[in-house]
């Protein structure tokens, strides 16, 4: 794989095509709806750890029921953008 | 996310919550945060900072990169019925513009204020005028709005 500059996150892969392993951790996050997100139809409900005000909580976007949400990804923690 | 921190007294002056997501576990996202962004940003982040270490959420949203292991830099605005009203999805190198989601959550807003009665055209920022789509404005459009009027 070529080397990325900056932001991706170096990961292990398994021969030519990249076979990521179906993980099992304990934190990661449950009752995600097995839909992909399409403009004009309803997000996609999530449970996930979160950090947030100094303590270690858990977040589902259901939370925010009734309010305007941003929801941002990104690429990883003390990358570069 | 430090942009997003800064701005985020405007979002919530829209009444706009905010939920970052990355493959980081929380326990990083609190490095991060205590260690790098309280730098750069008052007070740090203070919104909740989402772990998605098997990256469903990621996939959920389509924004899962099975190669690297990574979240693209995805931004979703949801209005308060949970529908995607916007979507915007970059590759890592390149960052957001604050400033541009906050104007589409105001569009959006002022769409659902209305009813759907009034649209916003190109550009649109608050104060500008906005079309009210109806049979009056079929090939009419050119006697309301131009793209020079556009800022």
């Amino acid at each position: 794989m070529a080397e990325q500059p900056g932001c991706g996150r170096v990961t292990g892969v398994v021969g030519d095509a990249p076979e990521v392993p179906e993980q099992r951790l304990d934190e990661s996050p449950k009752e995600v709806a097995s839909v992909t997100a399409t403009v004009g139809q309803k997000a996609p409900d999530f449970t996930a750890p979160a950090y947030y005000d100094g303590g270690f909580t858990s977040v589902s976007l259901s939370d925010y029921a009734d309010k305007w949400v941003m929801l941002c990804f990104y690429p990883g923690d003390f990358t570069f953008v | 996310m430090s942009a997003v921190a800064d701005g985020y007294a405007e979002l919530q002056a829209l009444g706009v919550e905010v939920i970052s997501v990355s493959v980081d576990s929380h326990f990083v996202h609190k490095m991060w945060n205590d260690y790098e962004l309280t730098k750069m940003v008052d007070g740090g982040v203070p919104f909740a900072m989402a772990s998605d270490q098997a990256g469903n959420i990621g996939r959920a949203y389509g924004v899962w990169d099975e190669a690297q292991g990574i979240e693209m830099r995805g931004r979703f605005i949801i209005d308060p019925d949970g529908v995607i009203q916007a979507m915007e999805v970059l590759t890592p190198p390149v960052g957001r513009r604050l400033a541009e989601t906050i104007r589409q959550v105001q569009a959006f807003q002022l769409v659902r204020e209305t009813g759907g009665t009034e649209a916003t055209p190109a550009g649109w920022q608050p104060g500008d005028p906005t079309l009210k789509p109806g049979p009056g404005l079929v090939g009419k459009v050119w006697e309301v709005w131009n793209p020079s009027m556009e800022r």
